[in-house]
């Protein structure tokens, strides 16, 4: 996974409240044993008509809403089901960051470990920028290192993260390999509570 | 200062802890089923890793598998994932209870049946509704895919220290309600994130008194309320249960005084208290989009007036349209065309007790289509020695095999577009049970009230002799 440090992209708005996992990637689509390609799978049953065509009321269809890499989302973006497919739906339909007032556990974890950065600001911030980004071409500097979210229009908003998570993200690290190195640790830990 | 059942477990399995990390945690059992584990494996075949306990990690099918003709799958895709679970399975070392297992079954029934969940332990499991398992006092929570390879290569996972929430009931629980409705109603009551971050211990005079079938549906839904785990103190009534499962401990002495020591200490402090009164529950009924849209059986459909906040009141417009219903509707006014009994939440022995408790002779309304779908094989064998089968077929439901089934529909149990269903189940999110389905969450005793007449009706006015739980 390669690291995340800042990016310049257009910023799109979805002004729902709990979006769950069952919206963002449908049951259906669960079967496939891959991480790749979940992309057109993306919040389906809102996207597409019965007749397969593109619903042009799902405001991800809009034709002034294609092409962005981060989506502002509203509270407890991600709830429901723990499947890893939404981030990967989210990552492969194009998005590498959301912003949202609150985010689900389990997503915003899951989100940590595909190198998708979530960001949690105080609802005054993201009604902002859920408005602003109405008018598009709307774009958004997001820079991690910094912790801080600004447009072109002089908003700034600074969010924190865990320094671990942080580091994780920046570097684009294997967090696999990172707890190898706690092998004897572990086996300490296995050997102390079998002798109890 | 006095630490809670939480803190007990959390401390007991810290491997590791340093400034700026997340704490390294051990993780006792890993439960593991065919959706979220391919890719999973994939991940450590790639790196040429090892599971490093495949002893601690116990796999079944659940989510995909037909309730009919249990082995004729006609999706190829999902056939595909099952087999590879029993390939990997096979190649890593993990015990399986496949189709062909008379322990197979939902992932979150087996567990405590075969004696696996037990008190104390740190438990993980790639599926949300692992907080389940927190009934019997032990730590449990779901995980993302990552996760699963994570604990199959390390048997252990970086985590924050979630904050503690307990929410005390307190009083007694009326006639004809159980503990679908307790949960259903803090739901109601408190929306479907006032446990994000936290993990709940659920206490007072009516969880105590609850069994432990009833404490496995609260502990369930915990997620429904965005805590990743509930759990609940063990006592007597969890001791009596896992004595003489398969997998319970050897030296069962010397566990059952270990796990007495797992209670609050009475000084424990908590960041967040919720408490309710056992006396304000009635039966429940979801009528929106997702858990916490849930009234009173004998109330009505909230009104635009009743929110103050404009997302609000839009989600409850969406999710009106999405269901097609209106404001200030009665909830018994609701017809519907389907019922579901099972799901992780409510499956076991009990759960189909209670239902088969109301039907008693009596007959499933014309048109309605009713399923009971036993949350694993051996409640299946259980419940057909008790001859609730013949109860169920004759009074017109389906009588299937164990699975995850219409909870989410990814086997071909679907319900129809624009259809309702009274369920048993956690979610009533749009598209769950099938696209366009309208999902009711209701207890057991409930969904079976609805099955008889073709709608909601209270179930405290049907003069039935509910199978008492307690």
């Amino acid at each position: 996974m390669s690291g995340f440090k800042k990016l310049y992209e257009k910023a799109v708005a979805m002004d729902r409240v709990n979006v769950d996992t069952d919206q963002i990637i449908p049951k259906q689509f669960l079967k496939r044993i891959e991480k790749t390609g979940f992309g057109k799978f993306a919040f389906f049953d809102w996207r597409y008509l019965k007749n397969g065509e593109p619903n042009p009321e799902f405001e991800l269809n809009y034709p002034e809403n294609q092409g962005a890499s981060i989506l502002i989302a509203n509270k407890n973006f991600g709830c429901g089901s723990s499947r890893e497919h939404a981030p990967w739906a989210l990552q492969d339909f194009g998005f590498s960051v959301v912003i949202a007032p609150s985010f689900a556990d389990i997503f915003y974890q899951n989100c940590l470990k595909n190198g998708m950065l979530p960001i949690q600001l105080p609802t005054a911030e993201v009604e902002y920028l859920l408005k602003e980004a109405q008018n598009q071409p709307y774009f958004l500097h997001i820079n991690l290192e910094e912790e801080k979210v600004e447009d072109d229009q002089g908003f700034t908003a600074t969010f924190t993260i865990h320094p671990y998570w942080k580091k994780m993200l920046t570097n684009g690290w294997d967090e696999i390999e990172i707890t190898i190195q706690y092998s004897d640790k572990i086996a300490d830990y296995e050997k102390s509570v079998t002798q109890n | 200062m006095g630490k809670s059942i939480i803190d007990k477990i959390w401390e007991k399995h810290i491997v590791h802890r340093e400034e700026g990390k997340p704490d390294l945690l051990y993780i006792d059992l890993h439960l593991v089923h065919e959706v979220t584990s391919p890719q999973a494996f994939s991940g450590l075949r790639m790196k040429n890793r090892k599971v490093r306990r495949p002893d601690r990690t116990f796999a079944t099918m659940d989510h995909n598998v037909p309730t009919l003709n249990r082995y004729k799958i006609d999706d190829e895709i999902a056939l595909n994932q099952m087999t590879t679970l029993e390939k990997n399975c096979l190649e890593f070392n993990i015990p399986l209870a496949g189709l062909d297992s008379p322990e197979q079954g939902i992932v979150h029934v087996i567990g405590p049946e075969l004696g696996l969940t037990q008190p104390g332990k740190t438990i993980v499991c790639g599926d949300s509704h692992t907080s389940t398992h927190g009934a019997f006092g032990a730590l449990a929570f779901g995980i993302g895919t990552s996760e699963v390879e994570h604990v199959l290569a390390t048997q252990t996972l970086w985590q924050t220290r979630p904050k503690t929430l307990k929410i005390e009931v307190n009083g007694k629980l009326a006639y004809g309600v159980n503990a679908k409705d307790v949960i259903l109603y803090i739901l109601s009551k408190y929306g479907v994130n006032f446990g994000t971050g936290h993990v709940i211990e659920y206490t007072g005079d009516v969880i105590r008194n609850l069994s432990m079938e009833e404490r496995l549906t609260i502990c369930n839904m915990s997620i429904e309320g965005g805590a990743r785990a509930g759990l609940i103190c063990p006592d007597e009534t969890t001791f009596s249960y896992l004595k003489g499962r398969k997998h319970a401990p050897e030296n069962w002495d010397k566990a059952v005084q270990e796990w007495r020591s797992l209670v609050s200490d009475e000084d424990a402090t908590y960041d967040k208290v919720i408490t309710i009164d056992g006396h304000d529950i009635a039966p429940m009924v979801s009528w929106g989009t997702n858990p916490s849209m849930t009234a009173k059986v004998d109330g009505k459909i909230p009104a635009t007036e009743n929110y103050q906040d404009e997302t609000d009141r839009r989600a409850l417009h969406s999710a009106l349209s999405y269901m097609g219903l209106k404001e200030g509707m009665a909830i018994t006014d609701i017809a519907i065309q389907h019922v579901f009994i099972g799901s992780c939440t409510n499956s076991r022995i009990e759960d189909l007790r209670q239902a088969a408790s109301v039907i008693k002779g009596q007959k499933v309304y014309p048109g309605v289509r009713a399923l009971v779908v036993p949350g694993s094989q051996k409640v299946k064998k259980q419940a057909e020695e008790e001859g609730l089968d013949k109860l169920f077929v004759e009074a017109g439901f389906e009588w299937r095999d164990a699975g995850c089934s219409m909870c989410l529909s990814m086997n071909n149990d679907v319900v129809p577009s624009g259809e309702h269903c009274a369920s048993t189940s956690n979610r009533n999110f749009e598209g769950r049970q099938g696209a366009g389905a309208r999902t009711h969450l209701v207890s057991p005793s409930m969904a079976a009230a609805a099955a008889l007449h073709g709608r909601f009706v209270d179930i405290r006015k049907m003069n039935v002799e509910l199978q008492a739980t307690t």
